[in-house]
């Protein structure tokens, strides 16, 4: 058995193009190279013709209508066009109050800490210790002049799915606009928007075996949402985003969508086996920490904290493997991972945490050099650190006084 | 994060880790920094009756620099006496290793913990 490293085990970071949808697009740089928006000849039809094919796609794989699908430059432009396009529009009928959630990626929290600086009100809510979020408290969070909420399917860093259903029942009876980032959920859980309570719904398709550069935002008709643009030009995508259409991008989105709605349910299978055999293999380690729901959680995300061990030195440690990590030496903020710490996980096992997710490519060879590999430098750093030795020693790390520095 | 090939040899091959009894009137230990933060070192120091420092082992949670650094220190205090342990400082470990800046607490780590494990010694040594 041979495996080819680095292993790339970073799939919700982002996913390696499909082969299918690259020969899909390939034509679109060059041969039908034509503006969608040019309507006086052939070059443009044809491309119009395969931006409107690819956003049946989008449509078909959550079940909306394609005049629902806006298409924008990825997640964070969707995110952004989403709630400060609804909160500005809905603000002077409504009220200027946000509901989010601690754990939301930046695309969303920090969108609405800008609304803030404009006069905007929020609540960032506290997810329970599993990362889900508690309905009575998100009853609890609306206001009187609450006008939008907006929360995330599919959590980045530790996979758990919310409840969309319950949370957008709740946002109908209050007359609240829902807006939900989906960028970690397409082709991991079931989308059906005709069901959904959802206003808004922002799509990547880079996390989903498409090209980067490309997402969309889903905008309900029935009842018909408006949303003030952010990007002013030439009136395209019904005036709610212009900018000429990128109809190579767009070509690769909707295949990759039509690739998920056809092959996820199979995929997810073998992805489940595949993940549930490595958190078996890392269970065998002392004092690993799931983080996370493991039964409301899509089934290629593993978030684990080895305790006692330092993630960038894991990080460095594991070079064969291509994984993320929650410590704050790997990111630049040098701050441990705020989605961790929102679950109220210590410090400690915020430095510690591994993100595992897994994928169309990945194979069982993969998952047992992994394990094999995680097993013998967890025991070479614990060699190495005073506080597992202190463990050992019966010591209670949390009883000792440390010298902060 | 890219490291110095100097980093990257201690992280690899760390040296004198180990833990000395901290009990013997012989050795002084250091612990400094705070899980929380990210990093802890252990350092822990052996002299002879001349007062020589005559072996010196270390053990740290921390990022591949902090490790670094405190491999690095074990290595400089054998030989010396606990004045000339006590004059090591920190931008003498960032240099050699070529720390990058955000890596510099790491070498400030490694001086605190010198200098708390010859503490910890003279403590113990009848004055």
């Amino acid at each position: 058995m041979t495996v080819k490293t680095p292993i790339y085990l970073d799939y919700s970071a982002t996913t390696p193009v499909d082969p299918r949808v690259a020969e899909k697009m390939i034509p679109y740089i060059t041969e039908h190279f034509g503006n969608p928006a040019s309507r006086s000849h052939p070059f443009g039809w044809t491309a119009e013709q395969a931006v409107e094919e690819a956003r049946d796609e989008v449509a078909k794989l959550v079940n909306a209508d394609p005049r629902e699908i806006v298409w924008t430059s990825g997640a964070t432009e969707s995110n952004n066009l989403a709630i400060k396009g609804a909160a500005n529009f809905y603000s002077g009928t409504k009220g200027k109050h946000i509901i989010t959630v601690q754990t939301e990626h930046k695309a969303v929290i920090d969108t609405v800490r800008e609304l803030e600086r404009q006069g905007f009100t929020a609540t960032y809510l506290a997810p329970e210790p599993n990362g889900l979020i508690d309905l009575e408290k998100f009853k609890a969070a609306i206001q009187p002049d609450t006008v939008l909420a907006s929360v995330m399917f599919v959590n980045n860093e530790i996979g758990v799915i919310q409840d969309i259903t319950a949370i957008g029942n709740i946002c109908r009876e209050n007359n609240i606009i829902f807006h939900v980032d989906a960028a970690q959920a397409t082709g991991k859980v079931e989308i059906d928007l005709e069901k959904l309570p959802v206003d808004l719904m922002s799509f990547s398709a880079h996390k989903t075996y498409g090209p980067k550069g490309i997402g969309a935002l889903y905008v309900r008709r029935k009842p018909r949402i408006r949303i003030e643009a952010q990007m002013h030009g030439g009136g395209h995508e019904r005036g709610m985003r212009s900018g000429t259409l990128a109809t190579h991008q767009i070509v690769g989105m909707g295949e990759a969508f039509r690739i998920a709605r056809l092959e996820m349910k199979a995929e997810n299978l073998e992805v489940r086996r595949l993940r549930d055999r490595l958190l078996a293999g890392l269970e065998e380690i002392d004092e690993v920490y799931v983080n996370g729901d493991m039964q409301h959680r899509v089934p290629h995300n593993l978030n684990i904290s080895f305790n006692f061990v330092e993630g960038e030195s894991l990080i460095m440690a594991v070079k064969d493997i291509a994984v993320s990590s929650g410590s704050a030496c790997t990111s630049a903020s040098l701050e441990p991972s705020y989605v961790l710490r929102a679950l109220g996980r210590s410090d400690e096992l915020a430095h510690s945490s591994i993100r595992f997710s897994i994928g169309r490519f990945t194979t069982e060879e993969d998952v047992d050099y992994t394990i094999a590999l995680m097993k013998s430098k967890i025991g070479k750093l614990r060699e190495l650190s005073p506080l597992w030795e202190m463990h050992l020693d019966g010591v209670d790390l949390s009883k000792v006084e440390w010298a902060a520095h | 994060m890219a490291y110095s090939d100097k980093v990257l040899d201690h992280y690899e091959n760390p040296r004198n880790v180990g833990t000395l009894d901290k009990n013997d009137p012989h050795v002084g230990t250091g612990m400094v920094g705070a899980p929380a933060c990210g990093d802890v070192m252990k350092l822990q120091i052996k002299v002879n009756d001349s007062g020589i420092i005559e072996d010196a082992k270390f053990k740290t949670y921390g990022c591949g620099s902090a490790i670094a650094s405190s491999s690095l220190v074990t290595e400089w205090l054998k030989g010396k006496t606990l004045d000339q342990a006590a004059e090591i400082k920190n931008s003498a470990i960032a240099e050699e290793l070529a720390l990058p800046p955000v890596k510099i607490h790491c070498s400030v780590l490694a001086e605190d913990a010198i200098k708390a494990a010859v503490a910890d010694l003279k403590s113990k040594q009848p004055a």
